[in-house]
């Protein structure tokens, strides 16, 4: 049989348990993606009911349909061009009052609604009676009452929203949202121009309100649609606020919004009755604690530690598997295929490449679960709240710590975790700041090199590197809020929701959410980047070396088979085996360097070697540089490659290190380039992905080099000034 | 009074939310309308941003923004 189509869009404030509702109602079949054009999450779900197919789309939680941010011209727009069949407006039944301002907004629309009186327990449990059937009848919409996290009334809920949906006719209250009586007269003229020339976009009495309330994207639209008798329209419109703005004494949208909650306070006082009062408030008594002037930052300290702790300490059992299971195929890849380039290509290029990023697969569903909960019990909100001062500094909001605060763990989850932002200059400054804190790849860089150039001090040198990211990062916040991201300093006005048990459920979805778009990422694109990187260090493929290794290698063979031939002493025999061995590595070492010179890397980093000569970093390091724009983690083992390593150990390296020339003025200049320099391929993807635009992740690229190669200039050539004098 | 010049456990009224455009209807958004009933439930450690109780929900605002409302103080009913 032929299923029926039925849109519903979920809308309500934040914190009025949507997103339970939502998950409650779809479970696992929903989809997350991006609205088009913009970053803020688009989630959908396709269930079936009956002979019906729901489709649920969850819109952005909003507190008024105002369109002050992307979310609020999400929701509304959704409403208006996508006219879903049903519209469900979710309300906290604990915090009724300022929840009906926005389902006042969405009755004023005149779309088909639904009420959905959720968390209905703990409104009881605080004393707040609710009488549905009058409200139901003062406001002329169905009421259903849930309790989300128990999945109660979820069923009740999508019955009443299709037989809503069923009924066709549109619903036209007789009790609608009513004003001032100057200001009804008001919409009634304009409604009458509007109605006069054959209607608008939407029903006429709501375009009447909004021109009245000055909306800019309504005003924009009736103009730019309805030509000479919009013109008309909007003069008109100015009209009666100016005359009402003088006869109240106030701008207009102040006014209606006045109104708005004026005539709020007169249903729920004549819907809600409140039988216990000032119950003692468990969960003011938690902030009592957690919020406290003396133990509010210490155990703040303490939950971001232990959120570190599990991240990168329980993360690295998993870590170690995932690093078997890629041994595993290497080995696997090894046995079965035959020697040559496919094969190289599998294991160095495929292989290699993806391994070395999918390991950080744990630690960003630990990371993301840790979020997750920390969102959900609205202890986030408190983060926030203590942050906040510190994070004016920078000109910013005290919610963007959190993902500053990841990214000394991994930039990638670092970026994602700005979505808590909803500002979206907010959000794009933070995301810009992030990769300047340090994150854990680069760690390995500064270990080998100041070990081998401060052995003395290297913790301390380590610790003023992080520093100096966190200072760089905070003035460099400082001037993309003057500069690139001025205006609307977002106020900060946040709700504090009351700490709420999380829902296993949810965080299951939000953490399976973030690996599933973490492992498509890593299927495409950095699979394509580890294969450029390892065909540039393969290719040409047929080198012109400069001595015949091959003949060198058969000649120190022979002459040892010679000597050894001539000893019966078995130790002697021993030592000479190995120092065979050791001339042998050396030869193939000798010819790898060559190669390493030779192939289209080496070129390239030969190429590229007079702009990092002033910062005292030869080709070698160039190129190791370079690769590191793939992963961090790779510049360590590209220095080995490139400085012909004896042994893998990292004294080993730093030997070497030394002997190429390298002092500690250009370990410290490296270091400080690998700190600020491009982040790795993965973080720029996310930031393309995360702000929407390339230009921002352009931006970044080009900011961070310039940032890195001047901060490194200025610590090279003070040093040698320093050191020559 | 303005009120950021409440201390932790004031309860005033509001009379008037001042500030511009989007912040101020904002505010007015969140329920901080005239004649509501507010209730400073404390400052953060670093003495900004504060905490207030208004419409039974929980809401937090930067001192520089509370400056901009004006309320009336009433004398320790709470």
């Amino acid at each position: 049989m032929e299923k029926k189509h039925i849109t519903i869009a979920l809308t309500g404030n934040p914190n009025a348990g949507k997103t339970t509702i939502f998950n409650a109602l779809t479970g696992t079949r929903q989809k997350v993606g991006n609205w088009a054009g913009v970053t803020v999450e688009k989630k959908e779900g396709v269930i079936t009911h009956g002979t019906y197919e729901i489709h649920v789309v969850d819109l952005p939680g909003t507190y008024s349909l105002t369109p002050f941010s992307m979310e609020e011209i999400i929701a509304r727009n959704f409403i208006i061009d996508e006219s879903p069949d049903v519209v469900v407006n979710i309300i906290d039944a604990s915090n009724i009052e300022r929840n009906l301002y926005l389902a006042t907004q969405i009755r004023e629309l005149d779309c088909k609604v639904l009420f959905v009186l959720n968390m209905a327990d703990l409104a009881a449990s605080k004393g707040v009676r609710i009488d549905a059937a009058k409200l139901s009848e003062l406001l002329d919409v169905e009421i259903v009452y849930t309790v989300g996290n128990k999945g109660e009334g979820v069923t009740a809920l999508l019955e009443k929203a299709v037989r809503l949906a069923e009924e066709g006719k549109p619903v036209q209250p007789e009790r609608r949202v009513r004003y001032n009586r100057d200001i009804e007269a008001a919409i009634a003229d304009l409604q009458s121009m509007i109605d006069a020339q054959g209607g608008l976009f939407y029903n006429s009495r709501w375009i009447a309100i909004k021109l009245l309330e000055r909306d800019e994207i309504v005003s924009r639209r009736v103009s730019s649609e309805a030509g000479a008798a919009g013109k008309e329209l909007l003069k008109k419109a100015d009209v009666h606020r100016g005359r009402l703005a003088d006869l109240f004494d106030d701008d207009l949208e102040i006014i209606m919004t006045d109104e708005r909650y004026g005539f709020i306070a007169g249903f729920v006082k004549e819907v809600v009755t409140i039988t216990k009062k000032n119950r003692v408030d468990l969960s003011r008594n938690i902030d009592l604690v957690l919020t406290n002037k003396f133990f509010g930052f210490p155990i703040f300290i303490f939950f971001i530690w232990l959120m570190f702790q599990l991240t990168f300490s329980v993360g690295a059992y998993p870590m170690e598997a995932i690093e078997k299971g890629f041994a595993l195929l290497f080995f696997a890849a090894d046995r079965m295929l035959s020697d040559g380039l496919f094969k190289d290509f599998i294991r160095d290029g495929v292989l290699a490449g993806v391994g070395s990023v999918a390991v950080f697969l744990p630690n960003i569903l630990i990371l993301f679960f840790c979020i997750a909960l920390l969102e959900d019990t609205g202890y986030m909100a408190r983060a926030a709240f203590l942050m906040d001062r510190i994070m004016h500094l920078i000109g910013l909001h005290g919610k963007s710590f959190i993902p500053m605060l990841m990214g000394f763990g991994c930039s990638v989850p670092a970026v994602m975790a700005t979505r808590t932002l909803g500002n979206r200059k907010d959000r794009i400054l933070t995301i810009l700041i992030t990769p300047f804190m340090s994150c854990s790849a680069r760690l390995p860089v500064y270990i080998v090199l100041a070990g081998t150039f401060f052995p003395n001090a290297a913790g301390t040198v380590i610790f003023l590197i992080y520093l100096s990211g966190i200072v760089i990062a905070m003035i460099s916040g400082r001037i993309f809020r003057s500069l690139l991201l001025r205006g609307e300093d977002a106020p900060f006005v946040m709700e504090l929701p009351p700490y709420r048990a999380p829902m296993i459920k949810g965080l299951l979805i939000h953490m399976w959410d973030r690996a599933r778009q973490f492992l498509k990422k890593m299927g495409g694109v950095i699979l394509i980047g580890s294969i450029i990187v390892w065909g540039l260090s393969v290719f040409p493929r047929d080198i012109s070396f400069s001595k015949d290794y091959a003949k060198e290698l058969v000649d120190v063979q022979n002459a040892y088979q010679l000597k050894m031939d001539k000893i019966e002493d078995q130790a002697l025999m021993r030592r000479l085996a190995s120092e065979r061995d050791e001339a042998v590595k050396n030869i193939i070492r000798a010819r790898e360097k060559e190669r390493t010179e030779k192939v289209y890397m080496g070129r390239i980093g030969k190429a590229i070697a007079p702009f990092f000569e002033p910062l005292g970093i030869d080709w070698r390091g160039s190129v190791s540089l370079l690769t590191g724009f793939v992963a961090k983690e790779i510049v360590v083992s590209s220095m080995g490659v490139l400085y012909a390593v004896e042994g893998h150990d990292q004294s080993a390296l730093g030997k070497a290190l030394r002997s190429s020339g390298m002092t500690p003025l250009s370990a410290l200049s490296m270091m400080v380039f690998v700190l600020l320099y491009i982040p790795c391929l993965a973080t720029v993807l996310v930031i393309m992905r995360e702000t929407g635009a390339a230009k921002w992740a352009l931006f970044n690229i080009v900011y961070s080099t310039s940032v890195a190669w001047s901060a490194a200039f200025i610590v090279y050539q003070t040093g040698l000034i320093f050191t020559a004098g | 009074m303005r009120l950021s010049e409440m201390k932790e456990g004031q309860s005033a009224v509001i009379i008037r939310v001042g500030g511009k455009g989007a912040f101020r209807k904002r505010l007015l958004e969140m329920g901080l309308v005239k004649n509501t009933p507010i209730y400073v439930e404390k400052y953060a450690p670093l003495k900004d941003p504060m905490e207030l109780l208004v419409k039974g929900y929980a809401i937090s605002l930067r001192v520089e923004e509370a400056a901009l409302i004006t309320v009336e103080a009433l004398t320790d009913i709470h």
